[in-house]
């Protein structure tokens, strides 16, 4: 006989919020200007989805499919490398 | 973005919210091998909407003011099964559940002295259910239950004090930190959790809906908190302050106050200004260096 | 060998032998010497546990969820208004499908406030999901903890499980205590296996928002869990006796029922003062006999089908009264006998409020008074001096 929990809507299994896509939240998207980017991490440690990486080799890399478009990297990039543009759609 | 981290994107948090960043800070200083005591709220809400999670840890949310008291039974039962080197056991609450409808609670774990690391997320109301008044409301600021009217002009409490309520009860670490400095927030997340015994840090987190500022400000705002002396940054070990963020050039507080719409109602009146100032500067002069408390 | 006990004390060294890992306490008559006999117990280094003093029956009941979440077996004990603080704890638990353990020594609700028994307290939370069982006496009562560990903790039931005893009647009663040997205790209660618990090698996530898509279907697999952990129930009480030669009944004990025409029925410690007036009655040429519900969440609605129907009068006798609608025990009786044949006329009466003695002679007198006529939600024993002055 089976238990009768329903175990799998009260229990979550790890990271499963990746499946939702939140870019499509977005009004504004950023876009990285390599050339001035210094892969300082600035905007990585200020990315409240945590959809950013950089590298000095890559420079910083945005994750679309969750970026909400806040702002908030391109405010704190010291060097000014990123520009946030409106979604054309 | 496949491999499971921490804390993951996906989360249902606001655009730019401070809170989703602080949890992700501390989570990602915090590593994978420990266990988090969740209270209701704004962290709890946007992270797991069954049958998702955005948590990558062993997690539990039980109710809105238990979280330490979860963290205690966590600890314990680590104990029994041998397992005390295993997992770092952390609490987390928001400001309503850790001064208001929680104090209770947490001032028992910190008197039996739990090996807990008990973590205030700040934003300084009850954002989850639409910005009420909580115990950690700043003087003056509107919220929903505290609105600015034609006879009173928004909160009229002062803020609690839980980092000294906390250094009281003997918690063996206790800081304030904030989404503005990053660094030094995970360095503080590093060093509670390699202490034994009761640890406390209180994190502010900018709410642009709650607060009324731009999404984007989110670093800013956080940084001007403190460098206005609003939201001061410290550590408390042994009763003593043993760490001051210094402010070398303190920033008078209309930097702080003319950007959000919660203090709109006063800044152009230099009255009830000069009262929030007047915090400020006290904060300045009360939280210093090497300062013994108890 | 039996052994002259307090009955709470009993629980308590009951309680011990089931090993739990994770015992929560705050104290609040009349449990507190369960909390208090197993500080000793632990203290004595009798029992390897980790014993937590608490600052409110709110963190007692938190501190045991915690626990079990993180995969011990838990357990913690109260009363009336503590059992009420700790009630949103209770719905969460039962909600997230954990098997604590916990003991409620029934007494009455504030306000005024009254430390005596009735069973306002445990029937308040009758909602939240926990398995309820009733003693009749402290040898039953003791018993009744290894039993609910066992059914708690069955992978097809997973939900809380309460004890109650009648507060001070019980509790604070001298009794000869048959006490099992820890041997085998062992053999009945294994240690408690999770089927998850929080572990960084599998990190899930406990507690999640259901939402209006999903909750409905949380409530359902409770529902439906509540109809199959009878089985369960039974098997345990079964078992019980198997190995220690002991047997109270499974969800019921039905006393003398065979050829009754009038049937007592009631929980906990009162059915022992019922057996008495059915042995009187029966000397003096009623038929009477006696229905004891000892499992009253899930509500046995079949056995008390098959108990009662055929029967030509049900006398209820009731320690708690839902203000503003029916004797509660009453109503669930009603509802499980509802469209069947040969329903028997039913009585009910609300008596013992707040410790208000019950005698032999007032239950010879309740049937005197059912004999006569239906009687529906009659208080009995009001002192009519006081009726009369309360408001003067």
């Amino acid at each position: 006989m089976a238990s009768i929990r329903a175990k799998n809507i009260l229990i979550g299994k790890p990271g499963t919020s990746l499946a939702n896509k939140t870019g499509g939240w977005r009004v504004f998207y950023p876009v990285v200007d390599k050339a001035k980017c210094v892969a300082c991490g600035m905007c990585v440690m200020s990315c409240p989805e945590g959809c950013m990486t950089t590298s000095k080799e890559t420079k910083t890399l945005i994750d679309l499919d969750y970026c909400k478009g806040c702002g908030v990297c391109a405010k704190v990039c010291p060097k000014t490398a990123i520009s946030m543009l409106k979604e054309e759609k | 973005m496949s491999t499971v981290k921490v804390f993951n994107a996906g989360h249902t948090a606001c655009s730019g919210c401070g809170l989703s960043l602080a949890a992700r800070l501390v989570m990602e200083a915090a590593g994978p091998n420990v266990i988090v005591s969740n209270s209701t709220g704004c962290l709890e809400v946007f992270t797991t909407r069954s049958p998702q999670t955005a948590w990558g840890v062993p997690w539990v949310h039980s109710l809105f003011e238990n979280s330490g008291a979860l963290a205690t039974g966590i600890v314990a039962a680590l104990k029994m099964q041998g397992k005390e080197n295993e997992a770092r056991v952390m609490a987390f609450g928001g400001d309503g559940s850790t001064a208001d409808i929680g104090f209770g609670i947490i001032s028992g774990m910190w008197e039996r002295g739990d090996d807990v690391l008990y973590v205030c997320f700040d934003n300084e109301a009850y954002m989850n259910t639409g910005i009420q008044r909580s115990g950690l409301t700043p003087f003056l600021g509107a919220t929903s239950t505290s609105p600015a009217g034609s006879v009173t002009g928004g909160n009229q409490k002062q803020k609690k004090n839980i980092p000294m309520i906390a250094a009281a009860h003997g918690v063996k670490y206790v800081a304030t930190a904030c989404v503005g400095y990053q660094r030094d927030l995970q360095n503080k997340i590093k060093k509670a959790l390699a202490i034994k015994g009761p640890k406390y840090v209180q994190i502010l987190a900018t709410c642009p809906l709650g607060w009324g500022n731009d999404s984007s400000l989110t670093i800013q705002m956080g940084k001007l908190a403190v460098e206005t002396g609003l939201f001061p940054l410290f550590e408390v070990e042994e009763g003593k302050i043993t760490n001051v963020m210094n402010v070398a050039k303190p920033k008078p507080v209309e930097e702080y106050l003319k950007l959000q719409t919660r203090f709109r109602h006063i800044v152009k009146n230099p009255e009830e200004v000069a009262k929030v100032q007047a915090i400020a500067d006290a904060n300045f002069k009360r939280y210093t260096k090497d300062k013994v408390l108890f | 060998m039996k052994k002259v006990t307090e009955g709470l004390k009993a629980i308590a060294e009951t309680v011990a032998l089931c090993r739990p890992e994770v015992i929560s306490a705050y104290p609040i008559t009349p449990q507190t010497h369960i909390v208090e006999e197993l500080s000793v117990i632990v203290a004595n280094g009798k029992l390897k546990c980790e014993f937590i003093n608490v600052e409110s029956e709110f963190a007692a009941a938190s501190v045991v969820l915690g626990a079990s979440v993180a995969g011990v077996r838990a357990y913690s004990a109260t009363s009336s208004q503590g059992l009420l603080l700790m009630a949103e704890v209770l719905f969460n638990m039962a909600g997230m499908r954990l098997p604590v353990v916990i003991t409620d020594a029934n007494r009455a609700v504030s306000a005024p406030i009254n430390i005596w028994n009735d069973w306002q307290d445990t029937l308040a939370i009758r909602d939240a999901g926990l398995i309820h069982l009733f003693a009749e006496d402290n040898q039953e009562a003791c018993d009744m903890h290894l039993q609910a560990f066992k059914i708690a903790e069955d992978h097809e039931v997973m939900l809380p499980v309460m004890v109650n005893l009648d507060g001070f009647i019980l509790t604070h009663a001298f009794d000869p205590i048959e006490f099992p040997e820890q041997a085998l205790v062992d053999k009945y209660l294994p240690k408690y296996v999770p089927m998850e618990k929080l572990d960084v090698k599998n990190p899930l996530s406990f507690g999640l928002m259901g939402g209006p898509d999903r909750y409905l279907e949380t409530r359902y697999a409770m529902a439906e869990t509540m109809k199959t952990c009878p089985a369960v129930i039974r098997k345990a009480a079964q078992d019980f006796n198997k190995m220690f030669g002991r047997n109270y009944g499974e969800l019921i004990e039905e006393y003398k029922m065979d050829d009754a025409e009038i049937v007592l029925v009631s929980m906990g410690s009162i059915i022992s003062s019922m057996k008495d007036v059915a042995d009187d009655l029966r000397a003096a040429g009623k038929k009477v006999g006696v229905l004891k519900i000892r499992c009253y969440r899930p509500f046995p609605v079949q056995d008390v089908i098959k108990s009662l129907c055929g029967k030509k009068k049900a006398i209820i006798l009731e320690k708690a009264l839902s203000i503003g609608g029916v004797g509660i025990l009453t109503a669930d009786i009603k509802a499980a006998l509802y469209g069947q044949k040969n329903v028997p006329e039913i009585s009910d009466f609300i008596l013992g409020l707040g410790g208000r003695d019950i005698r032999i002679s007032d239950i010879k007198a309740i049937v005197a008074l059912a004999e006569k006529a239906n009687l529906k939600g009659e208080f009995y024993g009001l002192d009519p001096k006081l009726v009369e002055e309360m408001d003067k």
